[in-house]
């Protein structure tokens, strides 16, 4: 199985003037890397989860997902963006936004990957971390490191 | 303090979890022991059982429907979206140890929670469970309805009924009230009183199929269920039709539930095609296959009766009254009253009161029972008695569906003894009736009133032997396991 993360999958400069456009970047990303299939459909599908309620978390944190049959292998981007982005948490926008990629009907054991991913986001230690991480592949190893 | 906790979110593959985690942490920091239960992608590791027992209080962080709350019953708990669970974790825990030091004994509330972890039923012992499931909701609206329309007739006398629903009462005709808002200006506070209770018993059935499906299915269940029951009472077909609806629509869940679905397609399932498919299913067949039929049989039914006139008055009044017995406000109880309606308008004031006797007989019989032999009966049934007494002496048939729904094998066939005898005694005693409802309340109105009073005794006498030694004889060890589980789930 590929990591949840690889380096190419990180934009520590992420600018976006909603989350959509913010989502897309990321969602761009996903696409290089040949893990989402159509971009368009996957955006699609985030849209409706965020429909649903939007997934922004207090203190500072966005995680649009999905689970799209456009997606081929569990994935994770990870954008890191300066003045925010408002993912409708109560406390203001976000500026650690976690794109969470998961393939329509994936087996259970990436949904457990993804789980303790979730888990992690909600320790101030890894926010700490993420937040001063020099480079891209420091947070890939971060977040495949916390993951282990 | 010992907590158990379930977080849900739409998609199941974030919120879910790190409410999870807020949570437990929060909890260990304010030194308590908790276990969580992730409903997401996952797969949901259900909470052991003997972790629900020891709980003090349980807390729901979920955008979805919790599955299997049932298994938390008599808890204290609090509930709120997942978002809270991650953002304010520790409020949640905090109002969570609050609330199970406010709640008296929270401890061991109930040790062998509900079905999932009880013991195994037999297939007789499950179906009792959900028609008592069904009947335990039903009875808050059998209390209130039927007590409503009972206070009704004493304040507002017999004629009330048809002050509120038009009909002719003793020679004075009367319009019905087509504006609800208007009842009080025009009939008074017992004209509202007879409305309220007139709608509570009018959800008697529906509430009946719906929760006897709830049983069944859990909540995807309600939806067919109610509308089922809904159906029942539109084409007449009372409580057996509500029976039906009930189990049709538990059973039709039960089996969409085990379509094994692809897990994006599994949200869909549950939001929009097990309700749309059983609720359409459910009320296809309630109004086709079953309203149908039931038409057709109540149209023979009164042409038959019709076709009787002449015969021996005895054995009509000892037909009228089995029928009025057979459904206890079903169709064929309603083809028994309107032949009785019927005959008053023409002149015949003896057919009437027969069947007014006949109908206040299963709710009395039924409560004798209770007294008699009250081991024999659940203890929701023991208390159904209290009020059916009630019910019973205001010609409220319906007042004996509980103890029916519960367990129609043994109860109907008392309820048509008993309802047999009465008619036939009040027949041959030639009392009259110029009311067509009220019971004692039109006691007054009755000719020969001892002939009546001695009809309704024998017949109460009947229903209840006939209850009592068919619930003795016939025991099932099935129904007592059930009514063990059941006394637990309520």
């Amino acid at each position: 199985m590929s990591d949840l993360i690889t380096a190419e999958l990180v934009d520590l400069d992420l600018t976006g003037a909603d989350r959509h456009e913010a989502t897309g970047k990321l969602a761009a990303l996903l696409a290089q890397a040949g893990r989402v299939t159509d971009v368009d459909g996957f955006l699609a599908d985030v849209r409706a989860r965020e429909a649903q309620m939007p997934t922004g978390i207090e203190g500072g944190i966005g995680i649009p997902h999905a689970r799209s049959a456009h997606v081929t292998a569990p994935s994770l981007a990870f954008g890191r963006s300066a003045e925010g982005v408002d993912f409708g948490a109560d406390d203001g926008p976000a500026d650690l936004v976690f794109l969470i990629a998961a393939p329509a009907g994936g087996a259970s054991d990436h949904m457990t990957i993804l789980a303790s991913l979730a888990r992690k986001l909600i320790h101030q230690d890894f926010k700490t971390a993420l937040r001063e991480a020099p480079d891209a592949a420091a947070v890939a190893a971060l977040i495949t490191n916390a993951l282990g | 303090m010992k907590l158990v906790a379930v977080t849900s979110c739409p998609t199941g593959i974030a919120h879910t979890y790190m409410a999870a985690e807020a949570i437990e942490q929060a909890a260990k920091d304010a030194g308590h022991e908790i276990h969580v239960e992730t409903q997401g992608a996952a797969g949901a590791e259900a909470l052991d059982p003997q972790w629900i027992a020891e709980a003090d209080a349980v807390i729901f962080a979920a955008d979805v429907d919790v599955r299997d709350k049932e298994r938390f019953a008599g808890k204290p708990v609090v509930s709120a979206g997942v978002k809270r669970g991650i953002n304010h974790a520790a409020d949640m825990v905090a109002e969570a140890v609050e609330k199970a030091q406010a709640a008296p004994d929270s401890g061991p509330v109930a040790p062998a929670p509900a079905a999932p972890a009880g013991p195994r039923l037999g297939p007789g012992a499950k179906l009792r469970l959900w028609l008592m499931t069904g009947v335990s909701y039903m009875l808050p609206f059998v209390a209130a309805g039927g007590i409503l329309i009972a206070l009704a007739f004493v304040f507002g006398g017999a004629e009330v009924a048809n002050q509120v629903n038009g009909g002719e009462f003793e020679g004075v005709d009367y319009e019905a009230i087509t504006d609800p808002t208007r009842i009080l200006d025009q009939v008074g506070i017992t004209g509202v009183l007879f409305y309220i209770g007139g709608l509570a018993f009018s959800m008697l059935v529906p509430i009946l199929a719906g929760f006897i499906a709830f049983g069944m299915a859990d909540r995807m269940g309600i939806a067919p269920g109610v509308v089922g029951g809904l159906i029942a009472v539109n084409v007449g077909a009372g409580f057996l039709g509500g029976l039906v609806a009930g189990l049709l629509a538990g059973a039709i869940v039960m089996a969409l539930k085990l379509i094994k679905a692809d897990q994006a397609f599994s949200g869909i399932m549950r939001i929009v095609v097990i309700p749309l498919v059983s609720v359409f299913a459910v009320g296809f067949i309630m109004l086709v296959l079953v309203g149908k039929p039931i038409a057709t049989a109540q149209t023979w039914l009164t042409d038959w009766l019709a076709g009787l006139s002449g015969v021996n008055a005895v054995l009509l009044g000892l037909l009228l009254g089995a029928m009025m017995g057979f459904d206890l406000g079903g169709p064929v109880n309603k083809v028994a009253y309107l032949f009785g309606v019927g005959a008053l308008a023409s002149g015949d004031f003896t057919v009437m009161a027969a069947v007014m006797a006949a109908g206040m007989v299963p709710p009395l019989g039924l409560a004798l029972a209770t007294v008699v032999r009250s081991k024999r009966f659940s203890q929701a049934e023991r208390q159904s008695g209290k009020a059916a007494w009630l019910l019973g002496a205001f010609f409220i048939t319906e007042g004996a569906i509980p103890f029916a729904a519960a367990d129609p094998l043994r109860v109907i066939p008392s309820t048509v003894v008993g309802g047999a005898v009465a008619g036939a005694v009040s027949m041959a005693f030639g009392s009259t009736l110029r009311a067509p409802h009220g019971g004692v309340w039109v006691l007054p109105l009755i000719g020969n009133p001892g002939g009546f009073i001695i009809a309704i005794l024998a017949g109460t006498a009947a229903t209840c032997l006939c209850a009592v030694a068919l619930k003795t004889a016939w025991r099932s060890k099935a129904a007592e396991t059930a009514d063990d589980q059941a006394l637990v789930a309520i």
